[in-house]
């Protein structure tokens, strides 16, 4: 049932200090009443909303305290999802909120499904749809600027921006309509021209946005990149200087068949999501490893290749082949141990590499690291980012949505230069004005709720 | 004395436009028929703009066409001049707008009822309408006479309770001088039903012969006329037409209405029934667009013979001498000479939620409305209702599912969606812009879209039906023919592009292609179509414009599939709505009051957002799965 009571762990799995078990529904304060024990006995059906109580979680059936805990009581509506929400803040040990979250499920909640509770946060209006989509992202955010673009989204920003194209789109398509309705009368006409220059507004302001759109990506999902060049080149001194160097964030994603460990390291607040490193770290040959197949397919994926080559030795058949295969992608070209004599044929490589992406360095030394920090900025940053107020569109939804209200707006003027009648221009102005509405909720298809809420993780 | 007078399958209360269609109907399709009106002098009247048609309007009455009804005949017949207007817009929204003589307009409607077999037309004011177990069974007029009946129409338009008022002069009386209607309000409020008081106007008629025309713009007529209905053709109802004049007011009109505002009786509160926003009095218009320099004034003829002018644009309730001193402002009517002043009246309507869409009452089984009394305003939204109402409660006595049209396949299913399901708190003008498919809702193919639908519930002869299937044939084989037929790039192919302005051709083109280019057509292309056969002007349109406006057409078409998709979502008549805790309050007592019978409707609701819609999907979703586990 809908209203029934969920429950779930809302704290990452591993030993921290504090676990939370967060429960919501109508029968959220009964149920932890019947496991909650306080010294002076009260009930916290009885309790100030929005108050912090000490006491135990107590199995009553086998009579023994499971933890010391402090639970904090909040009645709805004023809470996230708008019903009654207890949180019960225990020690973080795995084994003891385990205890406490099944002594809560055994006594009438469910386990939450993955994003039940924002959910919920959303169904019951307390907040739209892009806010929802925000609060998964701030929960992934992995760097700052990352967090600092979800809260933007949360606080609405892009809402905002989005309704106010909507209000001005809504007048141009209003005044059209005005227009066929009252023929007779001898209102001003909106001109074919001052139609086509709203559309052209409109559509480069969403073309702004939908640039930030892949930036917004790349703050947010991180850069993939691979990291490749012949053993004994110098791979991992480099990834040792940009780990050691940064603040890196490593991540154990468990449940996959190869447990890839993916290494983010930080360029200029780009995570950098360094992919498949297991080979890099045994200082295999790339290619020779999984096979020139493979190796296509991973250098696909990349949004950046960073190729290393030894100075001190000239360019191999196996550098090229690596060069060949990495054409039409983005490409920064390390020339490694320049503390050496340099053997390389640094003429010949520019016959294969733009010039201004190949970088001399000595990962060793620690030369020339500054100016990998620059090229990557250079490469996908148009220049520098100042997150404060900026609106950044960070999620594919809306990017989608974007797009295919640009594409309105284009198909808008067309039909304006072809000089179709107006009828026609309100439909694609309409079309624009619904797909806006995407991004903000105000149009709603019933499979973008189910889409939206599958992505998050359990406990949300 | 009370006794019994008759029984009929169908009582029909009033005979303006939506009683005669509605009697006119159930009488065609075989059920016994009475119809009731106060004064039988006021059969089809038309109290307000001596017209028919106009934007959205011409589109109601094509329709009702198509499916049967009598206005597009009877306004062919009788009309005094006849206009397309928007041509310089694209085909969605091309309108025909035909200015009538009232009087004949009446005749003939009166005319044609009197020779319609299962019709009777009566005189005499219906009070009483009797309902058991929810099941309406009689109907009783003033004198005690009770006529027994299956089903009964009400179309009492503006005169229940009606008042007439100008200045401080307040009348009980209906439109135009004729007796009100007192006694059915009581009645129907005793059956349960939610009784409204709207308000409408209309201005003041001026004698023809004090007016200086040579200070005013003529507005002829079209040369060539569209007949409204289609079975007629041009050359069968062309006549010599009558024109109309065009004036404006000024800042001296203006200054003396603001002068005399707080006698106004709408502004002086007198008035309190809820007006017309799309119809604005002079003075609502003064108020709000208080920075027009002028506003436009139609003067249009009543009839061929008298020289009664209607004067359009200046509705009023002000009193008698601000209108006549109004009047005189305006260029050429310096002179002029007032013959019935201008008024505001005042009536009594439902709230039209309590309906469903084939505009049966929800509570009272076998009783229907239409027209103003559902709380729309003008006669082709109440012909429309009438037709639709007349429809179905014929079919309801012959056991037949009702005939509902949707917003995606008429302008007709727009307007009964938009009063059942969102209701509505003044006068219900309909408008283009009320429809989401108004380029697949033109007037052009009408008869395309909803003849079959008459024909199947009994009000198209088979002979009318064959023609159009006949016509539909032609039009997609020429069609077909036009988009498989290719051109290449020779000589006169060549000229005939540069003579228009059009790119010359690299390679061949079919001439399909050809035809979406905006300074080409059908007849241009013709030089170049040598194995085209002769067709009628109906299909020759139909052909360009399908084919022209191929790609929005389909667009459109997809969008229809998705509205379909959610109107085919049903909701289950037991669901009770408190046990939907996810719902906003607002969307529960709406969703509460109304009872939507699909998400789609239920997504029209006003008060109820996306979110609400999602909640009521999630548990409908639920509710079918328990369902299904039991």
């Amino acid at each position: 049932m809908i209203n029934d009571t969920i429950a779930s762990i809302s704290t990452p799995i591993g030993s921290g200090g504090i676990g939370i078990v967060r429960v919501s529904g109508n029968n959220a304060i009964e149920i932890i009443d019947k496991i909650f024990k306080s010294k002076s006995n009260k009930k916290l059906i009885n309790v100030k909303t929005h108050t912090i109580n000490y006491g135990y979680i107590y199995d009553y059936n086998n009579e023994m305290a499971i933890d010391e805990v402090l639970v904090m009581l909040m009645k709805g509506p004023s809470t996230f999802t708008r019903e009654d929400i207890v949180e019960i803040n225990c020690h973080g040990g795995v084994v003891v909120i385990q205890k406490v979250l099944e002594l809560v499920l055994k006594n009438g909640a469910r386990l939450a499904e993955p994003g039940e509770f924002t959910k919920r946060a959303f169904l019951n209006g307390r907040i739209d749809l892009s806010q929802a989509e925000a609060v998964i992202d701030i929960i992934n955010a992995k760097t700052n600027l990352s967090l600092q673009t979800s809260v933007n989204q949360l606080e609405g920003k892009l809402s905002e921006k989005v309704k106010q194209l909507r209000k001005q789109l809504l007048e141009m398509i209003a005044h059209i309509e005005a227009s066929i309705d009252y023929p007779e009368h001898d209102m001003e006409q909106l001109t074919f021209d001052k139609m086509r220059k709203g559309s052209q507004y409109l559509k480069e302001e969403i073309g702004i946005l939908l640039e930030t759109a892949d930036t917004g990506k790349i703050i947010k999902e991180g850069l993939e990149t691979v990291i490749v060049g012949k053993p004994n080149v110098g791979k991992s001194s480099l990834m040792n200087v940009l780990v050691r160097n940064q603040r890196a964030i490593v991540t154990d994603v468990p449940g996959t068949t190869r447990d890839i460990i993916e290494e983010y390291v930080n360029i200029a607040g780009i995570p950098l999501k360094i992919i498949d490193t297991a080979g890099i770290r045994e200082t295999d040959d790339f290619v020779e490893k999984i096979g020139v197949e493979k190796s296509k397919e991973v250098i696909d994926k990349a949004d950046l290749i960073i190729m290393m080559l030894d100075g001190s030795s000239p360019l191999t058949k196996e550098d090229k082949t690596i060069i060949d295969l990495t054409k039409d992608k983005k490409i920064i070209v390390l020339v490694n141990k320049t503390d050496l004599d340099m053997k390389l044929d640094i003429e010949s490589l520019k016959t294969y590499v733009n010039e201004k992406n190949i970088i001399n360095i000595s990962a060793k030394e620690k030369i020339g690291i500054n100016l990998i920090e620059d090229s990557i900025k250079e490469m996908f940053l148009k220049g520098s980012i100042n997150m404060k107020d900026n609106i950044f569109v960070t999620n594919v939804r809306h990017k989608n949505a974007l797009f295919n209200a640009k594409n309105s707006l284009n198909n808008a003027i067309n039909t304006i230069d072809m000089m179709m009648p107006e009828d026609c221009i309100s439909i694609d102005l309409q079309d624009c004005y619904d797909y806006l509405g995407e991004v903000t909720g105000d149009s709603l298809d019933e499979s973008i709720i189910d889409q939206i809420f599958s992505q998050f993780c359990l406990g949300k | 004395m009370n006794y019994i007078n008759g029984k009929y399958d169908v009582v029909v209360i009033g005979a303006g436009h939506a009683g005669c269609e509605a009697a006119l109907s159930t009488a065609r399709m075989g059920l016994s028929t009475i119809v009731f009106a106060v004064n039988l002098d006021s059969i089809a009247m038309m109290p307000c703009n001596p017209s028919v048609g106009g934007t959205s309007k011409g589109h109601l009455v094509r329709e009702l066409d198509a499916l049967g009804g009598e206005m597009g005949k009877n306004i062919d017949k009788t009309y005094l001049q006849s206009k397309m207007l928007n041509t310089a817009k694209g085909p969605a929204v091309h309108s025909l707008r035909a200015q009538a003589d009232k009087h004949t307009y009446s005749n003939e409607m009166k005319k044609t009822m009197e020779n319609t077999p299962n019709l009777l037309i009566k005189q005499g004011e219906v009070c009483n309408i009797n309902a058991q177990d929810g099941k309406v069974v009689s109907v009783q007029t003033i004198s005690g006479a009770i006529y027994e009946c299956s089903t009964c129409i009400i179309a009492t338009g503006t005169y229940l309770k009606a008042r007439c008022i100008y200045g401080d002069v307040s009348i009980n009386s209906g439109p135009n001088g004729l007796q009100s209607a007192n006694h059915l309000t009581e009645s129907l409020k005793q059956l349960g039903i939610e009784i409204f008081r709207f308000k409408t106007g209309t201005p003041a008629r001026i004698d023809g012969n004090t007016v200086d025309y040579d200070k005013m713009e003529i507005q002829n007529g079209d040369e060539r006329v569209v007949p409204f209905s289609f079975t007629n053709k041009s050359e069968e109802i062309e006549r010599e037409q009558v024109p109309c004049w065009l004036t404006y007011t000024n800042n001296k009109t203006h200054e003396i209405i603001k002068e005399n505002l707080e006698r106004s009786p709408l502004y002086g509160g007198v008035i309190k029934g809820t007006g017309p926003r799309y119809c604005p009095s002079i003075e609502d218009k003064v108020v709000r667009f208080a920075d027009k320099e002028r506003h436009q004034i139609f003067l249009e003829p009543e009839g061929e013979n008298t020289n009664e002018l209607y004067v359009a644009g200046m509705s009023s309730s002000l009193p008698e001498d601000v209108q006549r001193d109004m009047l005189r402002s305006v260029s050429g009517l310096e002179n002029c000479e007032i013959m019935r002043v201008g008024y505001a009246i005042e009536y009594d309507c439902i709230n039209p939620l309590q309906l469903k869409h084939s505009l049966e009452f929800k509570k009272i089984n076998g009783l229907f409305s239409a027209g103003q009394f559902n709380g729309s305003s003008g006669y082709e939204e109440a012909a429309a209702q009438g037709l639709i109402a007349g429809m179905n409660a014929a079919l309801k006595v012959k056991g037949k599912d009702p005939l509902i049209i949707d917003r995606s396949e008429g302008y007709i299913g727009v307007l009964i969606d938009d009063l059942v399901t969102k209701g509505t708190k003044e006068p219900y003008r309909m408008m283009t812009s009320r429809s989401e498919y108004r380029l697949l809702l033109r007037q052009d193919n009408a008869d395309i879209r909803l003849t079959k639908k008459g024909y199947e519930a009994g009000l198209i002869d088979g002979e009318r039906y064959k023609n159009l299937v006949t016509k539909i044939d032609l039009i997609n084989e020429e069609i077909a023919r036009i988009k498989k037929t290719t051109v290449g790039a020779r000589k006169e192919v060549q000229e005939l592009l540069t003579k228009y302005n059009s790119t010359m051709l690299k390679s061949g083109a079919t001439l399909g292609e050809l035809i979406k280019r905006p300074e080409l057509n059908y007849e241009i292309l013709s030089e170049i179509d040598p194995d085209r056969v002769a067709l009628s002007d109906e299909v020759k349109e139909q052909v360009y414009i399908q084919l022209k406006y191929e790609g929005y057409i389909i667009r459109q078409e997809q969008k229809v599939q998705q509205f379909k998709k959610l109107e085919k979502k049903y909701i289950p008549d037991a669901i009770n709505y408190e046990d939907i805790k996810g719902l906003r309050i607002e969307a529960r007592q709406k969703l509460q009051n109304i009872r939507p019978v699909s998400i789609g409707q239920a997504s029209r609701i006003s008060g109820v957002s996306p979110a609400d819609i999602s909640v009521l999907l999630v548990y409908l979703e639920q509710f079918k799965r328990s369902n299904n586990n039991e």
